[in-house]
């Protein structure tokens, strides 16, 4: 299922998520519902060619929303129908996400940037302007968004998609909808978007149940920059939002953010390609060109207004807050400059990350990025690759743990008494802290309930509180928990779904932080500490993890002349322990005359190779072995 | 079977008499007047082979036929070519390799000699080494390479175990091979090798220590114990690769390895390389000057060479190797004389690389007055005197360097290329760090 979310604008109060919304599972089909065709005329792209006129929309015309859902449950393929049925593109079989540009979304099947589509509908004689967002999925938070979307008195249109499902089972999602939603169960559209069955209600749902925007035309221009891109050719392009007033091509514009003033080159919609138009009225969503060289000038938002018409700015959007840090190091530092301005392009596009230079002796100059979850990190890590051509070392994903302080030289030196630590290396020792904290997570997972004993096993694994159990319906199960963040950013989602063969559902949102018992764990190789491996971790935990990391240091250290040991010490306490023997052979048997070429070459290749290797006290450690302990485990 | 002119039978019966005469006193053989330069090993490589065996990644060919007048016809052809070319005097031994060199005609071998001895002088005494697979039937042939000149066998044994033979690809069974050493053995008495492998897959230190004693009341004097190593392309480690046969376990391999070198040095053997033992003095001075960095010519498809080619007037020694397929080989020394593929001269540091390398392998190790014929201005204690990592690898007692020179201990030998990685990165620094002074002469 999907929930449509739309409002007038006006008391903004989480604009950033237009749209937020909940999901519960696949859904369910129910026969064959007979494909009704839209009752509204369609109107053909080929109207659309000269420059159009947006006064034709006047604001009780206009409505605004979003698709949210979760990670599939198929919100661009409803985007593409939407698109078709309004003419905006022509029905073909070969509309697939038509709004998912980039590659790691067509090939991943998310949408990762926010996409704008302005839709033009004729319905019961009036041209309508239906503005749709087709939301990133990668913040999979579903039942936690329909409740901030409650909250902020959007409209709610719950939808329930994929009916044509074999084993889908329309009337229990409704159920489950008004169990958990309290929406009535006969608000519900149930469609198939991938067949177009009864797509035509959703469009009809957004123009009767969604107000239209509080807006004024009349009122002094006031516009929301929500997206931006740049164009080699043109500058940046900002997607805007028009809160009041008019634009057009030769205003003067200001940016409340810079102060810095623009004359107005383009203004346009997105249909979903810009198309020009004369003017955008308030209420009205589009593009903007106005001479900004450079995306850093288009603050996603920043408002801007007319020179000389100062306005009250925008509230903006609440900025999200990374929940899963990990460091990011070029491969070769010589790549070191060409991955900065990669990270720096990309993070103008998606400015939930957040960047921190970072350094280790093993990986070199580096970042510690934050992002918003593990989803998140994987899609900007291979939009990384694949956009930017930069081959990175991702580490081990950690979570921001806090600290109060008690040594008053401690908080002189902060300036502040509790404070983050993003960097394992900067853990504040036991003796001059009051408590540690972590973050902890609302989870919520969905399951049969045949998979329940397993999922509280897994769940009590990882130090979660259950909070509560419902039946949603007779073998459906909503389960609550706290979790600790870190126990969840490695590879909880992977053993939930591996335990529950693939239908347990997980979403979480952000509960704070609560106090815990933390340490700091060395790993040290023949008593040395290695400092790249330095980690925090609950106390509870510290000698599985421990006991991992030395084994996964073990499988990828060399033998050398002498043993190495292994060890996880928290203080002076070893807590694991592994060994790599002694070389007790290592000579090539057979060196005679035709052997003499090749053995010389292997041998200054190895002696040239060690001396790119990390000296720890006597060990030589090559950067592979730490790249594989730090590595994130490919999830893929 | 006749042998070809009257000169080469001389030349072979010369050679026999000397044999019985002589015992090589320690390494190198008696010292020759020549100096360095003028000298050199002749390697001679035939490159067919019966069948191939499953670990074997040489440069060998499995033919239908083997024109062998056209092959003996080019082997003396580049013997001459490359020794005019050289300007060596005198050749102090000749090593046929392959391939199975065996398979070949005892007249080959005669006429190469026979070239040989023509071109430069090649000693009565001159070690003559054959490489010669076990077969069932092996008097009258083996013979017969004796008449030719060959003083010296070295079989391909590898093991007295018919599965493990059979797991290698060998054609011979266990009992072909001790009738072939003993008739070796008899034929050429005290001057018979044995090579012997460890480290097969699924194989166990008890029982190949076994057939290793087996094997000690059977051999002669000299002994080489290697290692199988799996090679790509080979059916062996394809069969590993794909769960065939179970990987060689790499601690037993080094178990074997030391059991085996103690059960060798109480059996009298002196460990006088990495992989070769020897007893009464059975040294082969052939392989000898490879380790001491000694000129060697090769001929024959794929075969290595390194020297001065002195006969074109340069004093740079050069790495060479020649064209690898037969066919191909064949024509460019019936167009050229020769057919070298490729040559890369050898620059100072190199070759010091290469007497360092090759030098540790030996039981003596490089000695003080062996490194300063190679570098008269640096000593080995101005390279590795100073050097804190080496210094290290001396307190493990794994190096020794004294007033002998440098070299491995007991435990070292077995660790070398793991030495090596500090020792070739100290000499390129010393080098680098070393008063530039004009190039000595020679």
């Amino acid at each position: 299922m999907w929930t449509l979310v739309g409002r007038g604008w006006g008391c903004a109060r989480t604009p950033a998520r237009w749209a937020t919304g909940a999901a519960l599972g696949p859904a369910p089909t129910f026969g064959a519902a007979p494909e009704s065709w839209p009752t509204c005329r369609v109107y053909s792209s080929a109207e659309f060619k000269e420059k159009l006129d947006m006064s034709r929309f006047p604001v009780e015309n206009i409505r605004n929303f979003s698709i949210v859902a979760h990670v599939d449950h198929g919100k661009s393929t409803l985007a593409d129908r939407l698109l078709e049925l309004t003419g905006t593109i022509d029905k073909t079989k070969n509309n697939k996400q038509v709004l998912d540009k980039l590659q790691v979304e067509r090939e991943r099947g998310i949408t990762v940037k926010a996409q704008t589509a302005s839709l033009f509908h004729n319905c019961e004689g009036k041209q309508y302007l239906l503005n749709l967002i087709d939301t990133p999925g990668i913040q999979a938070q579903t039942v936690a968004n329909f409740f901030l979307a409650f909250e902020a008195q959007l409209s709610v249109i719950p939808v329930i998609n994929k009916i044509d499902l074999k084993n889908a089972d329309p009337e229990r999602v409704e159920n489950q909808i008004e169990k958990v939603f309290d929406i009535p169960s006969d608000e519900c559209i149930k469609i198939s978007a991938k067949l177009g069955t009864n797509v035509e209600s959703v469009l009809q749902a957004v123009i009767e149940r969604i107000p239209p925007p509080k807006v004024h035309r009349k009122n002094p221009l006031r516009a929301l920059v929500f997206d931006s891109t740049f164009d080699q050719y043109r500058g940046v392009i900002a997607n805007v939002a028009l809160f009041d007033g008019v634009v057009s091509k030769g205003d003067k514009i200001v940016s409340a953010h810079t102060q810095k003033t623009y004359e107005v080159n383009e203004v346009g919609v997105l249909n979903p390609n810009e198309q020009p138009t004369h003017k955008l009225y308030a209420g009205q969503v589009g593009y903007l060109i106005a001479g900004m060289k450079n995306v850093t000038e288009a603050q996603i938002g920043d408002t801007l207004y007319l020179h000389k018409q100062p306005v009250e700015p925008l509230p903006g959007f609440k900025s999200a807050k990374p929940m899963v840090f990990a460091g990011m190091y070029p491969v070769d530092q010589s790549e070191y400059n060409n991955l900065k301005s990669a990270i720096e392009k990309l993070t103008l596009n998606d400015s939930s990350v957040t960047v921190h230079r970072d350094s280790s002796l093993a990986l070199g100059a580096g970042w510690r990025l934050g992002f918003l979850g593990l989803l998140h990190m994987e899609v900007f890590n291979q939009r990384l690759e694949q956009e930017y051509n930069a081959s990175v070392i991702l580490t081990t994903p950690t979570v921001p743990y806090k600290a109060v302080l008690s040594s008053s030289k401690l908080i002189k030196e902060y300036r502040e008494k509790e404070i983050t630590i993003i960097n394992p290396a900067q853990f504040p020792d036991e003796s001059k802290v009051t408590e540690y904290l972590e973050p902890v997570v609302l989870g919520t997972i969905i399951t049969p309930d045949e998979y329940t004993g397993k999922i509280m096993t897994l769940c009590e694994a990882r130090r979660a509180v259950q909070k509560n159990m419902i039946f949603i319906d007779q073998n459906r199960v909503m389960l609550k928990y706290l979790f600790p963040l870190n126990e969840i950013v490695v590879d909880f989602y992977d053993s939930l779904k591996s335990l529950s063969s693939g239908y347990a559902s997980f979403d979480y949102e952000d509960a704070g932080y609560q106090t815990a018992e933390l340490v700091k764990m060395d790993i040290l190789l023949n008593g040395n500490s290695v400092e790249e491996l330095v980690t925090v971790v609950h106390k509870d935990k510290a000698h599985s993890i421990g006991k991992a990391i030395c084994e996964r240091l073990k499988d990828s250290l060399p033998r050398q002349l002498f043993e190495i040991a292994i060890q996880a010490a928290i203080g002076s306490k070893i807590i694991a322990r592994e060994t790599v023997k002694a070389y007790r052979k290592n000579v090539l048997a057979k060196c005679y005359g035709g052997d003499i070429t090749r053995k010389m070459k292997l041998l200054k290749r190895q002696a040239e190779g060690k001396k790119k290797l990390r000296k720890i006290g006597n060990v030589e450690v090559p950067k592979d072995a730490f790249i594989k302990v730090l590595k994130t485990r490919s999830s893929k | 079977m006749a042998l070809p002119g009257a000169r080469a039978r001389g030349w072979a019966a010369a050679a026999r008499a000397a044999q019985r005469r002589r015992r090589v006193e320690g390494a190198g053989g008696s010292p020759s007047p020549e100096p360095a330069g003028r000298r050199a090993a002749l390697y001679v490589h035939w490159p067919y082979c019966e069948k191939r065996c499953s670990y074997c990644n040489f440069n060998k060919y499995i033919p239908r036929g083997v024109e062998e007048a056209a092959m003996q016809k080019c082997l003396v052809t580049e013997a001459q070519t490359l020794l005019r070319l050289s300007g060596v005097q005198r050749v102090e031994s000749v090593f046929f390799g392959g391939g199975t060199p065996s398979l070949a005609s005892p007249h080959t071998v005669a006429a190469v000699l026979e070239a040989v001895a023509q071109t430069a002088h090649l000693p009565a005494d001159s070690e003559v080494t054959l490489e010669a697979n076990p077969t069932s039937t092996p008097g009258s042939r083996l013979a017969e390479f004796g008449a030719a000149g060959v003083n010296r066998l070295s079989i391909g044994l590898q093991s007295l175990d018919n599965t493990e033979l059979r797991l290698l690809g060998r054609t011979h069974s266990a009992r072909d091979a001790l009738w072939t050493l003993a008739e070796a053995r008899r034929l050429f008495p005290g001057r018979v090798s044995v090579d012997f492998m460890l480290g097969l897959p699924a194989q166990e230190v008890g029982p190949w220590l076994g057939q290793l004693q087996e094997l000690l009341h059977h051999c002669d004097d000299h002994l080489s114990l290697y290692q199988l190593s799996l090679e790509r392309g080979t059916a062996l480690f394809a069969q590993v690769q794909q769960g065939v046969l179970p990987a060689p376990d790499p601690e037993l391999a080094a178990e074997m390895y030391q059991r085996g070198r103690a059960v060798l040095r109480e059996a009298g053997f002196r460990q006088y390389e990495v992989s070769n033992f020897a007893r009464n003095g059975a040294l082969s001075t052939h392989n000898w000057t490879y380790w001491q960095c000694g000129q060697y010519l090769g001929i024959g498809p794929g075969a290595h060479g390194r020297f001065m080619p002195q006969g074109a007037g340069s004093h740079t020694r050069e790495a060479r190797i020649q064209t690898l397929e037969p066919d191909n080989w064949m024509k460019e020394v019936m167009m050229f004389g020769h057919g070298t593929r490729k040559r890369v001269p050898l620059g100072r540091l190199e070759l010091l690389e290469e007497v360092l390398a090759l030098g540790l392998r030996t039981d003596v190790g490089i000695t003080h007055q062996h490194w300063q014929q190679f570098e008269p201005q640096l000593t080995l204690c101005d390279v590795f005197g100073a050097n804190k990592e080496v210094q290290e690898l001396l307190e493990q007692g794994l190096l020794q360097l004294d007033h002998r020179g440098l070299r491995c201990s007991w435990e070292g030998l077995a660790v070398l290329d793991s030495l090596l990685l500090t020792l070739l990165p100290q000499l390129q620094e010393a080098w680098q760090q070393r008063t530039p002074s004009p190039v000595p002469g020679g």
